[in-house]
């Protein structure tokens, strides 16, 4: 089984937002970068699975060299290689169509990412990459089992979930219950120092869209505290200012 | 410019997020042709008229099951081609985000989601859109000449006044990969209003104690016709199921109203509700983070206040 888990280096999900140059970059200091959750997700069932059936895990990301500290999170975890595409990240199509290349190249059974990234909440990337190479690609996945060649999935639908089958290759977009996550030990922190972490040339520059700047949401008005023995204000306040019934 | 709009349905109903996103492309263009899957009564059609479209492409062979990412993408592409289609719209969902990003690829076309206003046509084609999970918004260009969006709920208000559109069944020819992935078995609640398309979501977290109390938010969602969430412990004990999650790892809501019942506010909940129209927390504990995100609150004890606060909406709606 050779599995490729992509990861994007995203900001913690407690980083302060905020935009720098008339809102158009987004302002790094202080910010601590993650492994996107989901592709943690994605990852941790990459390594049960490899635990499993054997094979081994390249982790991918498409970035500039700051990104390097997550990618070598990744290799501690359990990934045995990683990619980075010195570049960056313009768009989803950007990323999707260096993914494509990547995988194109390696003859991967197994393509997971997470649902989407949590900076731009896109979640359009698995799809893409997907069509891209003309297989079957499935999200958001909770569930993921891999049995020959067929995987066995679930995926969210809303009220409920779907339990699918499909012949390998695939690309999963993965979230929660999929696997816990896994915290690096000790000798995964060592070893992931002398793991191959080649660094490759963005394969085309094409991109689809371009933004322009960034905004903040306006701010709340602040709240109006009700005593709990005076239901009948916030019933009224329901009804006439937020107009709800 | 001629706008397509790829509509989803639940139980025989066409999803009012869909409504929306046909409302939209009208506000866009004169011609917006909607596409529905599976059977619906013509009163579904005609809603989608109301709302907007000038013709429905209705398919109806079960092949193109609406489900099925693959079959979907295939058949929207055809449409593309057969109607002519710069700009195609829809309701962000966990469908329309595959289907989206596979159509884009087949009509090298531009794709945005998450847009939260109508387009900037002035100079190019120019959307907003929430980025950082609600926290921050993107002005985005779509440099293609073929475009999609998928729009977040509450967007634009569901158009009434459209008249009855022409309806034509749409035959696609299907491929033999769309049939790649396979559907086992399907899991679903019945009945209840799907937490992404309720306009108003009363949820529930650790401080209902247990799932034998959520008798009491259920009531409270009962009267105000809301979807019942959770937070991300209350899913994670399994008291609730995962659908039903709120927050950065679950479900990403944009009611009109969220009512959060014992939950602190960690700020990973906050990142799945920031962007609702109005807040109210009910909390026992003054200090609750979640209090400084919402708009009204009340410090009190979940299991007096929401019994009360149920009966009192109920009197005020009758």
């Amino acid at each position: 089984m050779k599995i490729l888990v992509c990861i994007t280096h995203v900001p913690d999900t407690t980083s302060k937002i905020s935009f720098v140059d008339q809102d158009t970059v987004f302002d790094k200091t202080g910010v601590q970068f993650i492994i996107g959750p989901y592709d943690d997700y994605a990852l941790a069932r990459a390594v049960e699975l490899k635990e499993q059936l054997g094979g081994s895990i390249t982790a991918l990301n498409v970035g500039l060299a700051e990104t390097e500290p997550t990618i070598r999170k990744a290799l501690a975890i359990g990934a045995d290689e990683a990619i980075r595409i010195n570049a960056e990240p313009k768009d989803a199509f950007f990323v999707a169509h260096q993914i494509s290349q990547v995988v194109k190249g390696g003859d991967y059974n197994l393509i997971l990412m997470g649902r989407e990234s949590i900076d731009f909440n896109g979640g359009q990337v698995h799809g893409m990459v997907g069509e891209l190479l003309g297989i079957p690609s499935v999200s958001p996945v909770m569930y993921l089992d891999i049995a020959g060649n067929v995987a066995k999935l679930s995926r969210e639908i809303e009220g409920g979930k779907e339990l699918l089958e499909v012949a390998l290759p695939i690309v999963a977009g993965c979230q929660e219950p999929i696997a816990e996550w896994k915290i690096p030990n000790m000798r995964g922190i060592m070893s992931a120092r002398s793991k191959p972490l080649k660094v490759l040339d963005p394969f085309e520059d094409e991109h689809k869209t371009v933004v322009e700047n960034f905004l903040m949401p306006a701010a709340k008005s602040g709240i109006k505290m009700i005593d709990a023995d005076n239901l009948g204000e916030l019933v009224d306040l329901l009804k006439n200012e937020a107009k709800v019934f | 410019m001629k706008v397509l709009v790829f509509t989803e349905s639940d139980e025989g109903k066409i999803k009012k997020s869909s409504l929306e996103a046909v409302s939209y492309a009208a506000e866009i263009a004169q011609r917006t042709v909607a596409m529905v899957f599976g059977v619906l009564e013509s009163s579904e059609l005609n809603k989608i008229g109301a709302a907007g479209a000038k013709k429905v492409l209705h398919i109806t062979d079960s092949d193109f099951e609406p489900s099925n990412i693959m079959a979907v993408s295939t058949a929207i592409a055809q449409v593309f081609e057969a109607e002519d289609i710069e700009l195609m719209v829809m309701a962000k969902s966990s469908l329309a985000d595959s289907v989206s990003a596979r159509v884009s690829i087949k009509m090298d076309a531009s794709l945005v989601s998450n847009v939260t206003e109508l387009p900037d046509m002035a100079n190019g084609f120019t959307v907003n859109r929430s980025i950082y999970t609600g926290k921050a918004f993107a002005k985005t260009k779509l440099t293609s000449d073929k475009k999609i969006l998928t729009i977040r709920k509450n967007t634009v208000p569901i158009g009434e006044n459209g008249s009855d559109p022409e309806t034509v069944v749409f035959q696609p020819n299907s491929m033999g990969s769309d049939a790649a992935v396979k559907v086992l078995s399907q899991e679903k609640t019945s009945g209840d209003i799907l937490l992404p398309e309720a306009d108003i979501v009363v949820s529930g977290g650790r401080g209902l104690k247990g799932p034998e109390n959520w008798g009491m938010i259920e009531d409270l969602a009962a009267v105000l016709s809301a979807a019942t969430g959770c937070s991300k412990p209350v899913s994670d004990m399994d008291w609730r199921p995962h659908h039903e999650h709120v927050g950065q790892t679950g479900i990403k809501v944009s009611p009109s109203l969220y009512i959060a019942v014992g939950i602190s506010g960690a700020i990973q909940h906050l990142a799945g509700v920031n962007s609702s129209k109005f807040i109210v927390v009910i909390n026992k504990d003054p200090e609750a983070p979640f209090f400084k995100a919402a708009d009204y609150g009340i410090v009190g004890d979940a299991f007096e206040v929401l019994p009360q606060l149920t009966k009192a909406i109920q009197a005020a709606k009758e």
